[in-house]
Protein backbone atom coordinates (compact mmCIF):
# COMPACT_ATOMS: atom_id res chain seq x y z
CA UNK A 1 0.00 0.00 0.00
CA UNK A 2 1.37 3.39 -1.04
CA UNK A 3 0.14 6.42 0.89
CA UNK A 4 -0.13 9.93 -0.50
CA UNK A 5 -0.76 12.55 2.16
CA UNK A 6 -2.35 15.71 0.80
CA UNK A 7 -1.23 17.56 3.91
CA UNK A 8 2.33 17.10 2.62
CA UNK A 9 2.13 17.14 -1.16
CA UNK A 10 0.38 19.30 -3.72
CA UNK A 11 -2.62 18.02 -5.65
CA UNK A 12 -0.64 18.03 -8.88
CA UNK A 13 2.14 15.90 -7.45
CA UNK A 14 -0.44 13.43 -6.13
CA UNK A 15 -2.13 13.12 -9.53
CA UNK A 16 1.20 12.93 -11.38
CA UNK A 17 2.29 10.08 -9.13
CA UNK A 18 -0.86 8.16 -9.96
CA UNK A 19 -0.59 9.03 -13.68
CA UNK A 20 2.95 7.63 -13.70
CA UNK A 21 1.66 4.14 -12.92
CA UNK A 22 1.94 1.94 -15.98
CA UNK A 23 -0.39 -0.82 -17.08
CA UNK A 24 1.81 -3.45 -15.40
CA UNK A 25 2.77 -1.50 -12.26
CA UNK A 26 3.47 -3.48 -9.12
CA UNK A 27 2.16 -0.63 -6.98
CA UNK A 28 -1.51 -1.44 -7.39
CA UNK A 29 -2.84 -0.22 -4.09
CA UNK A 30 -2.90 3.47 -3.15
CA UNK A 31 -4.32 5.47 -0.31
CA UNK A 32 -4.92 9.21 -0.31
CA UNK A 33 -5.20 10.78 3.14
CA UNK A 34 -6.28 14.28 4.18
CA UNK A 35 -8.31 15.03 1.03
CA UNK A 36 -10.34 17.70 2.90
CA UNK A 37 -12.66 18.29 -0.04
CA UNK A 38 -9.91 19.12 -2.52
CA UNK A 39 -10.83 19.30 -6.21
CA UNK A 40 -9.77 16.91 -8.99
CA UNK A 41 -8.43 14.13 -6.79
CA UNK A 42 -7.37 11.04 -8.75
CA UNK A 43 -8.43 12.52 -12.08
CA UNK A 44 -7.41 11.11 -15.44
CA UNK A 45 -6.04 7.82 -14.14
CA UNK A 46 -5.26 5.15 -16.72
CA UNK A 47 -3.92 2.03 -15.01
CA UNK A 48 -5.51 -0.96 -13.25
CA UNK A 49 -4.76 0.36 -9.76
CA UNK A 50 -6.96 0.73 -6.69
CA UNK A 51 -7.07 4.13 -5.03
CA UNK A 52 -8.81 4.71 -1.71
CA UNK A 53 -9.53 8.28 -0.67
CA UNK A 54 -9.82 8.55 3.11
CA UNK A 55 -12.38 11.31 3.42
CA UNK A 56 -14.64 13.60 1.41
CA UNK A 57 -13.69 15.04 -1.96
CA UNK A 58 -14.49 18.25 -3.85
CA UNK A 59 -15.23 18.79 -7.52
CA UNK A 60 -14.48 16.17 -10.19
CA UNK A 61 -12.94 13.35 -8.16
CA UNK A 62 -12.17 10.39 -10.44
CA UNK A 63 -12.95 12.42 -13.55
CA UNK A 64 -12.04 10.81 -16.90
CA UNK A 65 -11.11 7.61 -15.11
CA UNK A 66 -9.86 4.63 -17.16
CA UNK A 67 -9.27 1.20 -15.63
CA UNK A 68 -8.69 2.33 -12.04
CA UNK A 69 -10.88 1.50 -9.07
CA UNK A 70 -11.41 4.54 -6.87
CA UNK A 71 -13.04 4.25 -3.45
CA UNK A 72 -14.14 7.40 -1.65
CA UNK A 73 -14.55 6.85 2.07
CA UNK A 74 -16.67 9.94 2.50
CA UNK A 75 -18.90 12.05 0.28
CA UNK A 76 -18.08 13.41 -3.15
CA UNK A 77 -18.50 16.94 -4.48
CA UNK A 78 -19.94 17.96 -7.85
CA UNK A 79 -19.01 16.06 -11.00
CA UNK A 80 -17.62 12.91 -9.43
CA UNK A 81 -16.49 10.41 -12.10
CA UNK A 82 -17.41 12.93 -14.78
CA UNK A 83 -16.67 11.53 -18.23
CA UNK A 84 -15.45 8.21 -16.83
CA UNK A 85 -14.32 5.86 -19.60
CA UNK A 86 -13.88 2.59 -17.70
CA UNK A 87 -13.03 1.28 -14.23
CA UNK A 88 -15.02 1.71 -11.05
CA UNK A 89 -15.73 4.57 -8.65
CA UNK A 90 -17.40 3.72 -5.33
CA UNK A 91 -18.59 6.43 -2.94
CA UNK A 92 -19.45 5.44 0.62
CA UNK A 93 -21.38 8.64 1.32
CA UNK A 94 -23.42 11.00 -0.84
CA UNK A 95 -22.58 12.51 -4.21
CA UNK A 96 -23.28 16.11 -5.18
CA UNK A 97 -24.58 17.40 -8.51
CA UNK A 98 -24.00 15.74 -11.88
CA UNK A 99 -22.36 12.55 -10.64
CA UNK A 100 -21.16 10.46 -13.58
CA UNK A 101 -22.05 13.17 -16.09
CA UNK A 102 -21.19 12.33 -19.71
CA UNK A 103 -19.58 9.04 -18.60
CA UNK A 104 -18.72 6.68 -21.45
CA UNK A 105 -18.14 3.49 -19.49
CA UNK A 106 -17.26 1.88 -16.18
CA UNK A 107 -19.32 1.60 -13.03
CA UNK A 108 -20.16 4.39 -10.57
CA UNK A 109 -21.60 3.27 -7.24
CA UNK A 110 -23.04 5.79 -4.79
CA UNK A 111 -23.93 4.17 -1.48
CA UNK A 112 -25.68 7.25 -0.14
CA UNK A 113 -27.83 9.69 -2.10
CA UNK A 114 -27.00 11.53 -5.29
CA UNK A 115 -28.01 15.13 -5.81
CA UNK A 116 -29.46 16.76 -8.93
CA UNK A 117 -28.46 15.93 -12.51
CA UNK A 118 -27.07 12.50 -11.70
CA UNK A 119 -25.99 10.83 -14.95
CA UNK A 120 -26.71 13.87 -17.09
CA UNK A 121 -25.79 13.14 -20.71
CA UNK A 122 -24.42 9.71 -19.77
CA UNK A 123 -22.97 7.88 -22.76
CA UNK A 124 -22.49 4.29 -21.66
CA UNK A 125 -21.57 4.49 -17.98
CA UNK A 126 -23.47 2.36 -15.45
CA UNK A 127 -24.53 4.18 -12.29
CA UNK A 128 -25.99 2.48 -9.23
CA UNK A 129 -27.30 4.69 -6.42
CA UNK A 130 -28.24 2.93 -3.20
CA UNK A 131 -30.25 5.93 -2.00
CA UNK A 132 -32.20 8.66 -3.79
CA UNK A 133 -31.37 10.94 -6.69
CA UNK A 134 -32.26 14.61 -7.23
CA UNK A 135 -34.03 16.48 -9.99
CA UNK A 136 -33.14 16.45 -13.70
CA UNK A 137 -31.24 13.19 -13.42
CA UNK A 138 -30.32 11.39 -16.66
CA UNK A 139 -31.17 14.51 -18.67
CA UNK A 140 -30.33 13.74 -22.33
CA UNK A 141 -28.84 10.42 -21.25
CA UNK A 142 -27.69 8.55 -24.33
CA UNK A 143 -26.69 5.02 -23.36
CA UNK A 144 -25.85 3.06 -20.23
CA UNK A 145 -27.87 2.18 -17.15
CA UNK A 146 -28.93 4.29 -14.18
CA UNK A 147 -30.14 2.21 -11.23
CA UNK A 148 -31.78 3.96 -8.27
CA UNK A 149 -32.65 1.87 -5.23
CA UNK A 150 -34.47 4.78 -3.59
CA UNK A 151 -36.58 7.59 -5.08
CA UNK A 152 -36.00 9.88 -8.05
CA UNK A 153 -36.65 13.64 -8.05
CA UNK A 154 -38.39 15.85 -10.59
CA UNK A 155 -38.02 15.54 -14.36
CA UNK A 156 -36.31 12.18 -14.47
CA UNK A 157 -34.90 11.31 -17.89
CA UNK A 158 -35.89 14.51 -19.66
CA UNK A 159 -35.08 14.37 -23.40
CA UNK A 160 -33.71 10.88 -22.96
CA UNK A 161 -32.11 8.90 -25.79
CA UNK A 162 -31.35 5.21 -25.30
CA UNK A 163 -30.19 4.97 -21.67
CA UNK A 164 -32.12 2.62 -19.37
CA UNK A 165 -33.37 3.98 -16.06
CA UNK A 166 -34.36 1.63 -13.23
CA UNK A 167 -36.01 3.06 -10.12
CA UNK A 168 -37.17 1.04 -7.13
CA UNK A 169 -38.94 3.82 -5.23
CA UNK A 170 -41.11 6.70 -6.35
CA UNK A 171 -40.43 9.09 -9.22
CA UNK A 172 -41.50 12.62 -8.37
CA UNK A 173 -42.06 13.41 -12.03
CA UNK A 174 -40.88 12.22 -15.42
CA UNK A 175 -39.19 14.65 -17.79
CA UNK A 176 -40.26 15.32 -21.36
CA UNK A 177 -40.44 12.16 -23.47
CA UNK A 178 -39.56 9.82 -20.59
CA UNK A 179 -42.04 6.99 -19.97
CA UNK A 180 -42.33 3.84 -17.95
CA UNK A 181 -41.58 0.75 -19.99
CA UNK A 182 -42.14 -2.95 -19.54
CA UNK A 183 -39.49 -4.88 -17.66
CA UNK A 184 -38.39 -7.79 -19.83
CA UNK A 185 -36.16 -10.72 -18.83
CA UNK A 186 -33.08 -9.14 -20.42
CA UNK A 187 -33.60 -6.05 -18.27
CA UNK A 188 -33.91 -8.11 -15.10
CA UNK A 189 -30.63 -9.80 -16.03
CA UNK A 190 -28.88 -6.46 -16.53
CA UNK A 191 -30.27 -5.21 -13.21
CA UNK A 192 -29.30 -8.35 -11.30
CA UNK A 193 -25.73 -8.05 -12.56
CA UNK A 194 -25.45 -4.34 -11.74
CA UNK A 195 -26.99 -4.70 -8.27
CA UNK A 196 -24.61 -7.48 -7.44
CA UNK A 197 -21.56 -5.61 -8.67
CA UNK A 198 -22.68 -2.55 -6.73
CA UNK A 199 -23.23 -4.49 -3.51
CA UNK A 200 -26.89 -3.50 -3.33
CA UNK A 201 -29.28 -6.02 -1.81
CA UNK A 202 -32.37 -4.87 -3.71
CA UNK A 203 -34.21 -7.36 -5.91
CA UNK A 204 -34.52 -6.69 -9.65
CA UNK A 205 -38.26 -7.44 -9.54
CA UNK A 206 -38.80 -4.45 -7.23
CA UNK A 207 -37.75 -1.94 -9.90
CA UNK A 208 -39.59 -0.17 -12.67
CA UNK A 209 -37.93 0.63 -15.95
CA UNK A 210 -38.10 4.01 -17.65
CA UNK A 211 -36.91 4.98 -21.08
CA UNK A 212 -37.44 7.27 -24.03
CA UNK A 213 -40.79 7.38 -25.79
CA UNK A 214 -38.80 8.55 -28.81
CA UNK A 215 -41.38 11.21 -29.61
CA UNK A 216 -39.27 14.34 -29.50
CA UNK A 217 -38.37 16.05 -32.76
CA UNK A 218 -34.84 14.62 -32.61
CA UNK A 219 -36.34 11.20 -33.27
CA UNK A 220 -38.23 12.31 -36.39
CA UNK A 221 -36.31 11.55 -39.54
CA UNK A 222 -37.85 14.55 -41.32
CA UNK A 223 -35.97 16.81 -38.93
CA UNK A 224 -32.61 15.40 -39.99
CA UNK A 225 -30.28 17.64 -41.93
CA UNK B 1 -18.99 31.71 -9.03
CA UNK B 2 -18.74 33.17 -5.53
CA UNK B 3 -17.99 31.63 -2.18
CA UNK B 4 -20.31 31.68 0.80
CA UNK B 5 -19.72 30.52 4.33
CA UNK B 6 -21.91 30.65 7.40
CA UNK B 7 -21.55 29.52 10.98
CA UNK B 8 -24.26 29.38 13.61
CA UNK B 9 -22.98 28.41 17.05
CA UNK B 10 -25.08 26.34 19.41
CA UNK B 11 -22.25 25.93 21.88
CA UNK B 12 -21.51 29.21 23.66
CA UNK B 13 -17.96 28.14 24.48
CA UNK B 14 -17.12 28.42 20.77
CA UNK B 15 -18.27 32.06 20.60
CA UNK B 16 -14.80 33.57 21.17
CA UNK B 17 -13.62 31.60 18.14
CA UNK B 18 -16.38 32.69 15.75
CA UNK B 19 -14.22 35.23 13.92
CA UNK B 20 -11.27 32.91 13.49
CA UNK B 21 -13.40 29.93 12.39
CA UNK B 22 -15.32 32.06 9.88
CA UNK B 23 -12.15 33.67 8.55
CA UNK B 24 -10.56 30.28 7.95
CA UNK B 25 -13.70 29.07 6.18
CA UNK B 26 -13.83 32.16 3.97
CA UNK B 27 -10.13 32.13 3.09
CA UNK B 28 -10.55 28.52 1.91
CA UNK B 29 -13.17 29.79 -0.54
CA UNK B 30 -10.86 32.45 -2.01
CA UNK B 31 -10.53 30.85 -5.43
CA UNK B 32 -14.31 30.94 -5.87
CA UNK B 33 -14.08 34.74 -6.03
CA UNK B 34 -11.12 37.02 -5.49
CA UNK B 35 -12.78 40.39 -6.19
CA UNK B 36 -14.11 41.47 -2.84
CA UNK B 37 -14.95 39.92 0.48
CA UNK B 38 -17.15 40.63 3.45
CA UNK B 39 -18.16 39.23 6.79
CA UNK B 40 -21.24 39.82 8.93
CA UNK B 41 -20.74 39.11 12.62
CA UNK B 42 -23.51 38.97 15.18
CA UNK B 43 -22.31 39.68 18.69
CA UNK B 44 -24.40 40.68 21.62
CA UNK B 45 -21.79 42.67 23.50
CA UNK B 46 -23.79 45.81 24.29
CA UNK B 47 -27.31 45.01 25.43
CA UNK B 48 -28.69 48.55 25.42
CA UNK B 49 -26.85 49.86 22.38
CA UNK B 50 -27.46 49.73 18.66
CA UNK B 51 -24.72 49.84 16.07
CA UNK B 52 -24.26 51.50 12.71
CA UNK B 53 -21.21 50.48 10.74
CA UNK B 54 -20.04 53.11 8.26
CA UNK B 55 -17.34 53.02 5.61
CA UNK B 56 -15.22 55.78 4.14
CA UNK B 57 -12.45 55.91 1.55
CA UNK B 58 -10.84 58.66 3.63
CA UNK B 59 -11.31 57.38 7.18
CA UNK B 60 -8.66 59.68 8.74
CA UNK B 61 -10.67 62.79 7.96
CA UNK B 62 -14.20 61.37 7.87
CA UNK B 63 -14.13 59.49 11.19
CA UNK B 64 -12.32 62.19 13.16
CA UNK B 65 -14.92 63.83 15.40
CA UNK B 66 -17.78 61.91 13.77
CA UNK B 67 -19.08 60.69 17.14
CA UNK B 68 -19.36 64.20 18.57
CA UNK B 69 -20.91 65.60 15.40
CA UNK B 70 -23.51 62.83 15.32
CA UNK B 71 -24.20 63.10 19.07
CA UNK B 72 -24.92 66.79 18.67
CA UNK B 73 -27.49 66.20 15.92
CA UNK B 74 -29.34 63.30 17.58
CA UNK B 75 -28.98 64.61 21.13
CA UNK B 76 -27.76 61.30 22.51
CA UNK B 77 -24.36 59.86 23.37
CA UNK B 78 -22.44 58.26 20.52
CA UNK B 79 -19.26 56.22 20.75
CA UNK B 80 -17.04 55.26 17.86
CA UNK B 81 -14.63 52.40 17.21
CA UNK B 82 -12.59 52.69 14.05
CA UNK B 83 -10.95 49.80 12.21
CA UNK B 84 -9.34 50.63 8.88
CA UNK B 85 -12.01 52.00 6.50
CA UNK B 86 -14.89 51.08 8.78
CA UNK B 87 -16.21 52.62 11.98
CA UNK B 88 -18.76 51.19 14.37
CA UNK B 89 -20.98 53.90 15.83
CA UNK B 90 -22.81 52.87 19.00
CA UNK B 91 -25.96 54.77 19.87
CA UNK B 92 -28.63 54.17 22.52
CA UNK B 93 -31.18 51.58 21.46
CA UNK B 94 -34.10 53.35 19.85
CA UNK B 95 -31.95 56.15 18.49
CA UNK B 96 -30.77 54.17 15.49
CA UNK B 97 -33.32 55.48 13.00
CA UNK B 98 -32.54 59.07 14.00
CA UNK B 99 -28.83 58.40 13.83
CA UNK B 100 -29.08 56.88 10.38
CA UNK B 101 -31.03 59.85 9.08
CA UNK B 102 -28.65 62.27 10.79
CA UNK B 103 -25.60 60.66 9.20
CA UNK B 104 -26.63 61.89 5.79
CA UNK B 105 -26.54 65.46 7.14
CA UNK B 106 -23.35 65.05 9.13
CA UNK B 107 -21.43 63.50 6.22
CA UNK B 108 -23.32 62.38 3.12
CA UNK B 109 -20.16 60.72 1.74
CA UNK B 110 -20.24 57.99 4.40
CA UNK B 111 -21.48 54.62 3.26
CA UNK B 112 -23.63 52.61 5.63
CA UNK B 113 -22.52 48.98 5.81
CA UNK B 114 -24.98 47.78 8.42
CA UNK B 115 -27.30 48.75 11.20
CA UNK B 116 -28.79 46.81 14.08
CA UNK B 117 -28.39 45.79 17.69
CA UNK B 118 -25.94 42.94 17.17
CA UNK B 119 -24.93 42.99 13.48
CA UNK B 120 -21.65 44.38 12.18
CA UNK B 121 -20.76 44.09 8.48
CA UNK B 122 -17.21 44.56 7.25
CA UNK B 123 -16.55 44.43 3.51
CA UNK B 124 -14.02 45.72 1.04
CA UNK B 125 -12.48 45.06 -2.34
CA UNK B 126 -9.68 42.50 -2.05
CA UNK B 127 -8.93 38.93 -1.10
CA UNK B 128 -10.64 37.36 1.92
CA UNK B 129 -7.36 37.05 3.82
CA UNK B 130 -6.57 40.74 3.30
CA UNK B 131 -10.06 41.94 4.12
CA UNK B 132 -10.20 39.74 7.24
CA UNK B 133 -6.77 40.96 8.38
CA UNK B 134 -7.65 44.60 7.75
CA UNK B 135 -10.68 44.39 10.07
CA UNK B 136 -9.12 41.92 12.52
CA UNK B 137 -12.05 39.57 12.00
CA UNK B 138 -10.14 36.69 13.57
CA UNK B 139 -10.26 38.39 16.95
CA UNK B 140 -14.03 38.84 16.89
CA UNK B 141 -16.40 36.78 18.94
CA UNK B 142 -20.07 36.30 18.31
CA UNK B 143 -23.00 33.93 18.18
CA UNK B 144 -23.22 33.56 14.41
CA UNK B 145 -21.90 35.06 11.21
CA UNK B 146 -21.78 34.78 7.45
CA UNK B 147 -19.09 35.56 4.91
CA UNK B 148 -18.82 36.00 1.19
CA UNK B 149 -16.09 36.22 -1.40
CA UNK B 150 -17.16 37.62 -4.72
CA UNK B 151 -16.54 36.90 -8.36
CA UNK B 152 -18.38 39.82 -9.91
CA UNK B 153 -20.71 39.16 -12.82
CA UNK B 154 -23.51 41.71 -12.81
CA UNK B 155 -21.91 44.93 -11.59
CA UNK B 156 -18.69 46.71 -10.71
CA UNK B 157 -16.15 45.56 -8.14
CA UNK B 158 -16.66 48.16 -5.43
CA UNK B 159 -17.18 48.25 -1.67
CA UNK B 160 -20.89 48.78 -2.19
CA UNK B 161 -21.04 45.86 -4.60
CA UNK B 162 -19.45 43.55 -2.03
CA UNK B 163 -21.56 41.22 0.10
CA UNK B 164 -23.10 40.89 2.71
CA UNK B 165 -25.91 43.33 2.00
CA UNK B 166 -27.78 44.80 4.93
CA UNK B 167 -31.49 44.29 4.31
CA UNK B 168 -32.96 45.77 7.47
CA UNK B 169 -32.08 46.12 11.14
CA UNK B 170 -29.86 43.15 12.02
CA UNK B 171 -30.56 41.46 8.71
CA UNK B 172 -28.17 40.68 5.92
CA UNK B 173 -27.92 38.64 2.76
CA UNK B 174 -25.16 36.98 0.77
CA UNK B 175 -25.67 35.49 -2.67
CA UNK B 176 -23.99 33.09 -5.02
CA UNK B 177 -25.48 33.31 -8.47
CA UNK B 178 -26.94 35.97 -10.69
CA UNK B 179 -30.40 37.46 -10.89
CA UNK B 180 -31.68 38.09 -14.39
CA UNK B 181 -34.72 40.23 -13.61
CA UNK B 182 -32.91 42.69 -11.36
CA UNK B 183 -33.38 45.69 -13.67
CA UNK B 184 -37.17 45.47 -13.81
CA UNK B 185 -37.41 44.54 -10.14
CA UNK B 186 -35.19 47.50 -9.20
CA UNK B 187 -37.51 49.88 -11.05
CA UNK B 188 -40.51 48.34 -9.32
CA UNK B 189 -38.95 48.52 -5.86
CA UNK B 190 -37.80 52.12 -6.40
CA UNK B 191 -41.37 53.04 -7.31
CA UNK B 192 -42.38 51.47 -4.00
CA UNK B 193 -39.95 53.85 -2.30
CA UNK B 194 -37.21 51.33 -1.52
CA UNK B 195 -33.72 52.83 -1.57
CA UNK B 196 -31.38 50.94 -3.92
CA UNK B 197 -27.93 52.38 -4.31
CA UNK B 198 -26.08 50.37 -6.95
CA UNK B 199 -26.59 48.47 -10.20
CA UNK B 200 -25.83 45.26 -8.34
CA UNK B 201 -28.25 42.34 -8.71
CA UNK B 202 -27.88 41.08 -5.16
CA UNK B 203 -28.69 44.48 -3.72
CA UNK B 204 -32.04 44.16 -5.53
CA UNK B 205 -32.51 40.74 -3.93
CA UNK B 206 -31.77 42.27 -0.54
CA UNK B 207 -34.09 45.20 -1.23
CA UNK B 208 -36.79 42.76 -2.29
CA UNK B 209 -36.61 40.98 1.07
CA UNK B 210 -36.64 44.33 2.88
CA UNK B 211 -39.73 45.39 0.94
CA UNK B 212 -41.53 42.12 1.64
CA UNK B 213 -40.81 42.42 5.34
CA UNK B 214 -41.87 46.07 5.42
CA UNK B 215 -45.18 44.81 4.09
CA UNK B 216 -45.59 42.39 6.94
CA UNK B 217 -43.90 39.23 5.70
CA UNK B 218 -41.69 37.27 8.04
CA UNK B 219 -38.20 36.52 6.79
CA UNK B 220 -39.31 32.96 6.07
CA UNK B 221 -42.26 34.21 4.03
CA UNK B 222 -40.06 36.72 2.20
CA UNK B 223 -37.61 33.98 1.26
CA UNK B 224 -40.49 31.75 0.23
CA UNK B 225 -41.89 34.42 -2.11
CA UNK B 226 -38.42 35.17 -3.50
CA UNK B 227 -38.64 31.74 -5.12
CA UNK B 228 -41.56 33.06 -7.22
CA UNK B 229 -40.42 36.62 -7.85
CA UNK B 230 -36.69 36.36 -8.42
CA UNK B 231 -35.58 35.02 -11.77
CA UNK B 232 -32.09 33.62 -12.00
CA UNK B 233 -29.66 31.52 -10.08
CA UNK B 234 -29.23 31.88 -6.39
CA UNK B 235 -28.05 30.27 -3.26
CA UNK B 236 -28.87 32.79 -0.53
CA UNK B 237 -27.69 32.76 3.04
CA UNK B 238 -29.43 35.30 5.27
CA UNK B 239 -28.47 36.42 8.74
CA UNK B 240 -30.88 37.70 11.36
CA UNK B 241 -30.50 38.84 14.94
CA UNK B 242 -31.02 35.36 16.28
CA UNK B 243 -30.23 33.01 13.46
CA UNK B 244 -29.48 32.26 9.87
CA UNK B 245 -31.34 30.83 6.92
CA UNK B 246 -30.57 29.21 3.60
CA UNK B 247 -32.54 29.02 0.38
CA UNK B 248 -31.60 27.81 -3.11
CA UNK B 249 -33.44 28.39 -6.37
CA UNK B 250 -35.35 25.42 -7.84
CA UNK B 251 -32.61 24.60 -10.37
CA UNK B 252 -30.00 24.62 -7.59
CA UNK B 253 -26.88 24.67 -9.70
CA UNK B 254 -25.07 26.96 -7.27
CA UNK B 255 -23.41 24.66 -4.78
CA UNK B 256 -24.20 24.39 -1.08
CA UNK B 257 -23.09 22.04 1.67
CA UNK B 258 -24.20 22.08 5.28
CA UNK B 259 -22.90 20.40 8.39
CA UNK B 260 -24.51 20.10 11.80
CA UNK B 261 -23.10 18.93 15.12
CA UNK B 262 -24.16 19.52 18.73
CA UNK B 263 -21.91 22.58 18.65
CA UNK B 264 -22.84 24.35 15.41
CA UNK B 265 -24.61 24.50 12.07
CA UNK B 266 -22.26 25.44 9.24
CA UNK B 267 -22.75 26.38 5.62
CA UNK B 268 -20.19 26.33 2.82
CA UNK B 269 -20.26 26.63 -0.95
CA UNK B 270 -18.00 23.60 -0.84
CA UNK B 271 -17.10 20.96 1.69
CA UNK B 272 -13.53 22.34 1.69
CA UNK B 273 -14.78 25.32 3.69
CA UNK B 274 -16.06 23.02 6.43
CA UNK B 275 -13.19 20.55 6.47
CA UNK B 276 -11.30 22.18 9.36
CA UNK B 277 -14.25 22.78 11.69
CA UNK B 278 -14.01 21.02 15.06
CA UNK B 279 -15.74 17.64 15.07
CA UNK B 280 -16.50 17.72 11.33
CA UNK B 281 -15.68 13.99 11.07
CA UNK B 282 -18.80 13.19 13.05
CA UNK B 283 -21.02 15.95 11.71
CA UNK B 284 -24.18 15.31 9.73
CA UNK B 285 -23.23 16.67 6.30
CA UNK B 286 -25.81 17.22 3.58
CA UNK B 287 -26.82 19.36 0.64
CA UNK B 288 -29.78 21.66 1.21
CA UNK B 289 -32.70 20.82 -1.09
CA UNK B 290 -33.70 23.15 -3.93
CA UNK B 291 -36.57 25.59 -3.36
CA UNK B 292 -36.65 24.84 0.36
CA UNK B 293 -36.23 27.41 3.12
CA UNK B 294 -34.04 26.32 6.03
CA UNK B 295 -33.71 28.32 9.20
CA UNK B 296 -31.87 28.03 12.49
CA UNK B 297 -32.53 30.32 15.43
CA UNK B 298 -31.04 30.80 18.86
CA UNK B 299 -34.42 31.71 20.32
CA UNK B 300 -36.80 29.34 18.55
CA UNK B 301 -36.78 25.68 17.74
CA UNK B 302 -34.92 25.07 14.49
CA UNK B 303 -37.18 24.83 11.46
CA UNK B 304 -35.20 22.64 9.17
CA UNK B 305 -37.97 22.45 6.66
CA UNK B 306 -40.17 25.29 5.62
CA UNK B 307 -39.88 28.34 7.84
CA UNK B 308 -42.99 29.90 9.33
Amino acid sequence: MQTLDMADIELREMNETLHAQAENTNQTSWEIVNPKGAHAIACGLDAPIEVTVKGSTGYYCGGMNKQATINIEGSAGPGVAENMMSGTVVIDGDASQYAGATGHGGLLVIKGNASSRCGISMKGIDIVVHGNIGHMSAFMAQTGNLVVCGDAGDALGDSLYEARLFVRGSVKSLGADCIEKEMRPEHLAILADLLERAGADAKPEEFKRYGSARELYTFKIDNAY
Amino acid sequence: MCGIVGLFLKDKTLEPQLGSLLTKMLVTMTDRGPDSAGIAIYSNDSMDKSKIVVQSDTPETDFDGLDDALAKVIGAPVSIKTTSTHAVLSVPQGAIENARAALSQVNPALRIMSRGDTLEIYKEVGLPKDVAARFEIEQMSGSHGIGHTRMATESAVTTMGAHPFNTGDDQCLVHNGSLSNHASLRRKLRREGIHIETENDTEVGAAYLTWQMQNGATLGEALESSLDDLDGFFTFVVGTKDGFGVVRDPIACKPAVMAETDQYVAFGSEYRALADLPGIEDARVWEPEPATVYFWSHTNQPTKEKAA
